[in-house]
């Protein structure tokens, strides 16, 4: 047997041609990571922007159309470069095959592929910024009639997105078949582990969404080049129905979102609470369930557009059934706790954090989905809080939790878990007082996309603005604890959390080629009776 | 390292791409039916400003190419490669009178000055408008997926001449076959609702 000192190490080859044109599921996932958390920086900086211009009211730092443009890129890029991508192409790609016993995923060159078309919609995204009339400034929605008659540069900017939807797609297509067609022996669907799983719901939604995302930006396009106007009532068309092609895609693109983090948390709440997951086959059921429900309930996001109020009353009532199976989760991952032998390690305290922020986010979803309480909170700060409670507070958790608990298989080392610790309760903290005064904001009556208002909204910005400090720190902290670590981290052997799935098998971080012999997989996900501990 | 063969995984994987098309044209065929359901009686006028024998012809030359394609697998599996390749340049010929087909209608009706945004139409009702925008876009976006597919053809056939698709590997051949496949279903549907809907 030669010895591999894993996949991380540098050959024979270039540099670039061993990580940028890799077949390699690991370093495209590291890659990933990377270029996701390199936006991510950007996309909080741009966020940190907006905070800082709705200190006071009236202008700070920045004109209304800066201001514009700023929270457009900050959707841009938190959507559809950061969130959406960030569990299933990352750690979905580092760790999907591994959990399956298999070499790779199904097809390793489309992967490179996927990757490459990220980087170039992602490029695509950035240049749109400096270049034509100037950054966009429709939101990240890309709403007609305005995204068709603005001078900005949107055809641009929606050309990168179309780009990145493809990216998406192809990584969707490859999960799935890599689930079906490369499952080691004895890894039967009932013993996938349930990260497995939630990228199996995730990548179905992929395939089956996004293309509608992409014929409506592919629409945007034609819509500003050669002015068809299907979307223009004076030559018979509708705009409505670009909001509804619109949220087809990007109702279910938060599921593509919040999905692969539940699986990370249904993954570590048991291997830190020593008891297997309560509730497996609900667990798998409500992850197809919000993947099929979640595809039913877009036109919630029009409550106000003037539909019949018939299809605002079933919209409504889908919404309420598609809230079912995400707490059937909630309520699967305490009962895991319940009498378990807790270790309070810093993924678990990652996924307590997610538990308790996805259900401020989720209930406060439940206001929104309602008609009634929609009608007067629509387009208002209630909904920025909402969102961003379920989208930060959910996946960003998620992707944090991620992080902590694969970091010593993917680096070989171990952060310092009290640093971890503090900047996850820092984390917590700060998002609270950054969401929470949106609410309260947004039941006052501010609108969101604003970048002025009036004084008797000032304490609350203000509050919120001091909450996006709190932040900032957690995340420095977090980034100065995992950077640090990655150079002088404690050596980490195979298993340290004792984790019952294939991938804490392999030493850390795996060789190049995953297994030496197939594994033949002979117990659960998690069943911890035969594991030994290996840190 | 062993090179990772899986026919049924690449067969789904191709699968799962179709889906993606159809829904991809989907989008366009609900705007479509919503369109076609607001404006019932401009569509039928509209209608009548296409070129019937024109769209025909174009059915028959893309459902014969579709045959075309589907031999050329049968060919491949039989280990006749020479006749493979030769189905497969008909199947990129009839794809490329498809087009030329195509030009010479749009450049028709171009020239009569219909066309969305053209100063003629501005006065139309607005339901005649919108057919024409439908139109423009829908077709435009199958002739893409024309050229599309004249290039994958292309790239197969690089592969057998290669001898990197084989009588017992030929599945790039067949996933080809099926995008075809694809292209010619859209266009069977497009036919009837543009050319045909009186």
């Amino acid at each position: 047997m030669t010895v591999d000192a894993g996949f991380m190490t540098p050959g024979d080859k270039s540099w670039v041609r061993e990580w940028l044109f890799t077949i390699d599921h690991k370093r495209i996932g590291m890659l990933y990571l990377w270029c996701i958390m390199a936006f991510f920086a950007v996309g909080v900086f741009l966020g940190l922007l907006m905070r800082l211009e709705l200190f006071w009211p009236g202008k700070d730092l920045i004109g209304p159309q800066e201001y514009n443009a700023v929270f457009t890129l900050h959707g841009v890029i938190m959507v559809f470069l950061v969130v959406i991508p960030s569990i299933p192409a990352a750690f979905g790609n580092i760790f999907l095959p591994l959990q399956l016993g298999a070499e790779d995923v199904a097809f390793p060159r489309l992967n490179t592929f996927s990757f490459w078309l990220y980087v170039i919609g992602g490029g695509t995204a950035l240049v749109s910024l400096f270049t034509g009339g100037g950054a966009p400034d429709t939101g990240w929605t890309f709403y007609v009639p305005f995204s068709s008659v603005t001078t900005t540069n949107v055809s641009m900017a929606v050309a990168g997105v179309f780009i990145l939807g493809f990216s998406s797609i192809l990584t969707g297509l490859n999960f799935i078949v890599t689930i079906h067609r490369l499952r080691a022996p004895g890894l039967s669907w009932a013993r996938l582990p349930l990260f497995a799983w939630s990228l199996y719901a995730t990548a179905w939604i992929q395939v089956l969404a996004t293309p509608i995302l992409s014929i409506t930006v592919v629409l945007i396009i034609i819509e500003r080049l050669l002015g068809m106007g299907i979307f223009d009532p004076a030559r018979g068309g509708d705009p409505i129905l670009y909001q509804h092609l619109f949220w087809i895609y990007s109702h279910p693109a938060v599921y593509i979102m919040i999905l692969p983090a539940m699986g990370v948390i249904s993954d570590i709440i048991p291997v830190f609470c020593r008891k297997s997951i309560f509730g497996y086959k609900t667990i798998v059921g409500s992850s197809l369930a919000i993947a099929f429900a979640g595809s039913l309930v877009w036109a919630h996001h029009m409550f106000v557009s003037g539909m019949s109020d018939t299809a605002v009353m079933v919209f409504s009532f889908l919404t309420f059934v598609v809230a079912v199976p995400s707490a059937v989760k909630v309520f699967n991952w305490l009962s895991t706790m319940y009498k378990g032998s807790i270790r309070p390690e810093p993924p678990l305290i990652f996924a307590l954090g997610f538990i308790f922020l996805f259900a401020m986010g989720g209930i406060t979803g439940l206001v929104l989905g309602s008609a009634g309480t929609d009608m007067h909170v629509h387009d208002t700060y209630f909904v920025v809080g909402h969102f961003h409670y379920v989208i930060f507070g959910g996946t960003g958790f998620g992707m944090f939790a991620a992080i902590h608990y694969w970091f010593p298989k993917m680096y070989g080392r171990m952060y310092d878990r009290r640093q971890a610790i503090i900047s996850a309760l820092l984390l917590v903290v700060g998002l609270n007082g950054l969401y929470f005064p949106m609410y309260l904001l947004g039941l006052a009556g501010m609108p969101r996309r604003y970048y002025d208002y009036l004084p008797q909204y000032t304490q609350l910005h203000q509050f919120s603005t001091y909450g996006s400090w709190i932040t900032l720190i957690g995340l420095g902290l977090m980034c100065y604890n995992l950077i640090r670590s990655r150079y002088r981290g404690e050596p980490a052997g195979r298993n340290p959390w004792a984790a019952a799935t294939l991938e804490w098998t392999l030493p850390s971080p795996p060789p190049t080629h995953n297994f030496d012999q197939e594994p033949v997989v002979t117990h659960g996900p998690y069943e911890f009776g035969e594991v030994q501990d290996d840190a | 390292m062993h090179e990772h063969r899986d026919y049924q995984g690449a067969k789904m994987g191709m699968w799962l791409f179709l889906f993606t098309e159809i829904l991809l044209f989907g989008g366009l065929f609900v705007l479509y039916a919503v369109t076609l359901g607001r404006f019932p009686i401009e569509f039928h006028e509209a209608s009548k400003l296409l070129d019937v024998t024109m769209g025909t012809t174009n059915t028959v030359v893309l459902i014969t190419s579709s045959l075309f394609a589907a031999l050329a697998v049968t060919a491949l599996q039989k280990g006749n490669r020479r006749l493979a390749e030769v189905f497969i340049g008909l199947t990129v010929a009839l794809a490329c009178c498809f087009l030329v087909i195509k030009y010479f209608e749009w450049s028709h009706k171009f020239h009569m000055g219909i066309y969305p945004g053209s100063a003629d139409i501005a006065d139309w009702a607005p339901g005649k408008q919108a057919f024409f925008a439908l139109y423009y876009t829908m077709t435009g976006l199958h002739g893409v997926h024309v050229l599309i597919g004249m290039a994958l053809f292309g790239w197969v056939w690089w592969l057998i001449r290669a001898g990197k698709c084989t009588s017992d590997h030929y599945v790039a051949l067949e996933n080809g076959g099926l995008y075809w496949h694809l292209v010619d279903l859209v266009w069977i549907f497009l036919f009837p609702l543009y050319y045909l809907i009186t």
